[in-house]
């Protein structure tokens, strides 16, 4: 049974489709690549994906004794985060939210969920700091440890080397690479084919065509080829 | 000078005044932070021009207990506001100025047209700026205020790791399965209520200092949720003090004493906060 179950899903907002019939799943483990132009659909289906915004038409399933609710969330930066007095352990403590019910306090068991999960991507001694102050790196790791709070089973994760140099991008890279080896399943949004081509179990490309396919189908096909081509052509120039 | 303030401590009205003040600074600062960060600063001014229009009602068909009515329609129009701030038509900071100054012109028209009062410029002076209505309380308002005041304490420490939550993200939070729009809903009538309670102090023009400058003042000084909160709530029950106490040995009128001190502390912070980050 997989995790999470897409069939002829369409996307989008204020009655206007931006992505017809979408048909994926998505297997415990697997890490899955969604590319493609801006303008696409990508986080439109992302927050469709996370139940933010209703679907338009289609099926949204979960398996695996997943619940719609256990699914961690890295978005994308917003403009109150950027001037928020908040420590990391707060923000970090706060992916604990869902497991709380209408308890009004964090109890020992979440307390240590974060502590551990700080650990585990090398915040822990930012712990006291404040989040507006540390680096872009530093803030999506911040952000990654409190997704895991939320869940351990699947993240989605939105754009995540968005606005990092070349060297924090490629270590967050390895960190969420780290972490589907651990077996966290991982649905990743990106324009960054390359990577996608080099990291993923699964890609899937949206816009014109739109194409499901494990990575070795992707390479082989000429979508895939195409884009490669251009993304490594954009890069050596 | 101390001796006439100990007389005038003897006044039960005096006394009076200044619990409700505290109260009212300790429970209009809380949210500050929130509102603040949230970008919804100017709802309290909206806010309070609302109730001020509702006061002139209220007044005008001789409501013996005007917070019946002007508690609800405040209410109202915060839960509007808030709601409605994300994908209206009319966007987030226009809606409150429209709201706002329609309720301000049409209060000041009910109370010109049908006031019976023969005060009139003096009964709109201190709507707007509270100039003696905190000294006036009865005993029954003090009672409402403190048990209105016990209510939004208590609703405040019950979901303060949930404001937090919903004000630093409130796309993750929903994503978690939280109903973020029930919190907003739940900050929307806290706002409404202090609004209410704080017309009686600093009168409607003034609220929003009340509400905004504790808090960006804390922020200045510290780098976390917790102590901004805590921080903001000890400032603005200090400024209220000490403004009261001014008011009532210099005779200044109350709300803008208050206000004066708000910001005179709000300098003094960000001095001191550029000086520790210097070091």
């Amino acid at each position: 049974m997989a995790l999470l179950t897409c069939k002829n899903l369409s996307v989008g907002y204020g009655g206007t489709a931006v992505q017809q019939n979408l048909s994926f799943s998505v297997n415990a483990g697997d890490y899955l690549c969604i590319v493609g132009e801006n303008g696409a659909g990508k986080s439109t289906l992302m927050k469709t994906l996370l139940g933010l915004t209703p679907p338009l038409s289609g099926e949204i399933e979960t398996g695996d004794g997943l619940r719609r609710t256990e699914i961690g969330y890295l978005p994308q930066q917003t403009v109150v985060q950027r001037d928020f007095p908040a420590s990391v352990r707060e923000i970090v403590r706060s992916g604990c939210q869902n497991r709380c019910g209408l308890r009004p306090f964090y109890n020992k068991e979440e307390k240590k969920l974060a502590e551990d999960n700080m650990a585990r991507m090398g915040v822990s001694h930012l712990a006291g700091r404040c989040y507006r102050e540390l680096s872009g790196g530093q803030q999506q790791r911040v952000l990654l440890a409190r997704a895991l709070c939320a869940t351990g089973k699947l993240l989605l994760l939105d754009e995540p080397v968005a606005g990092l140099d070349p060297k924090v991008t490629e270590e967050m890279y390895q960190l969420i690479q780290q972490l589907n080896r651990e077996g966290v399943t991982i649905i990743m949004i990106s324009h960054d084919v390359r990577a996608a081509a080099r990291y993923a179990s699964h890609i899937l490309h949206i816009g014109r065509p739109c194409l499901f396919a494990s990575r070795e189908d992707y390479m082989a096909s000429e979508t895939g080829k195409f884009f490669l081509a251009r993304e490594g052509g954009g890069g050596n120039a | 000078m101390l001796e006439r303030l100990v007389l005038y401590l003897q006044y039960p009205f005096v006394r009076y005044a200044l619990i409700v003040g505290v109260l009212i600074a300790l429970c209009s600062s809380l949210l500050g932070v929130t509102l603040v960060l949230k970008r919804f600063s100017f709802i309290g001014d909206g806010l309070s021009h609302v109730a001020f229009g509702a006061m002139a009602i209220a007044s005008v068909v001789n409501l013996s207990n005007e917070m019946l009515l002007v508690l609800p329609v405040t209410m109202f129009s915060a839960i509007l506001l808030l709601r409605t701030g994300k994908n209206a038509k009319i966007k987030g900071d226009a809606a409150i100025a429209m709201i706002s100054v329609g309720a301000l012109a049409f209060g000041y028209l009910i109370m010109n047209v049908f006031s019976t009062s023969s005060n009139l410029s003096g009964d709109v002076c201190s709507t707007l700026f509270g100039s003696t209505s905190i000294l006036t309380l009865t005993e029954r308002e003090v009672w409402l205020c403190v048990a209105l005041s016990i209510v939004v304490l208590a609703l405040f420490l019950l979901f303060y790791n949930k404001i937090f939550a919903v004000t630093f993200d409130e796309d993750f939070s929903r994503a978690v399965g939280i109903n973020a729009e029930a919190y907003n809903l739940l900050i929307a009538v806290i706002i409404a209520v202090i609004i209410v309670l704080a017309m009686n102090l600093v009168g409607s023009l003034l609220i929003s200092a009340l509400v905004i400058f504790p808090a960006l003042s804390a922020m200045r000084l510290f780098q976390n949720f917790k102590a901004v909160t805590i921080c903001s709530a000890a400032l603005s029950v200090v400024c209220a003090l000490a403004g009261m106490l001014i008011s009532i040995l210099a005779g200044t009128p109350v709300g803008s004493t208050i206000v004066a001190v708000d910001v005179l502390i709000f300098f003094l912070c960000c001095g001191a906060g550029a000086i520790v980050r210097r070091t």
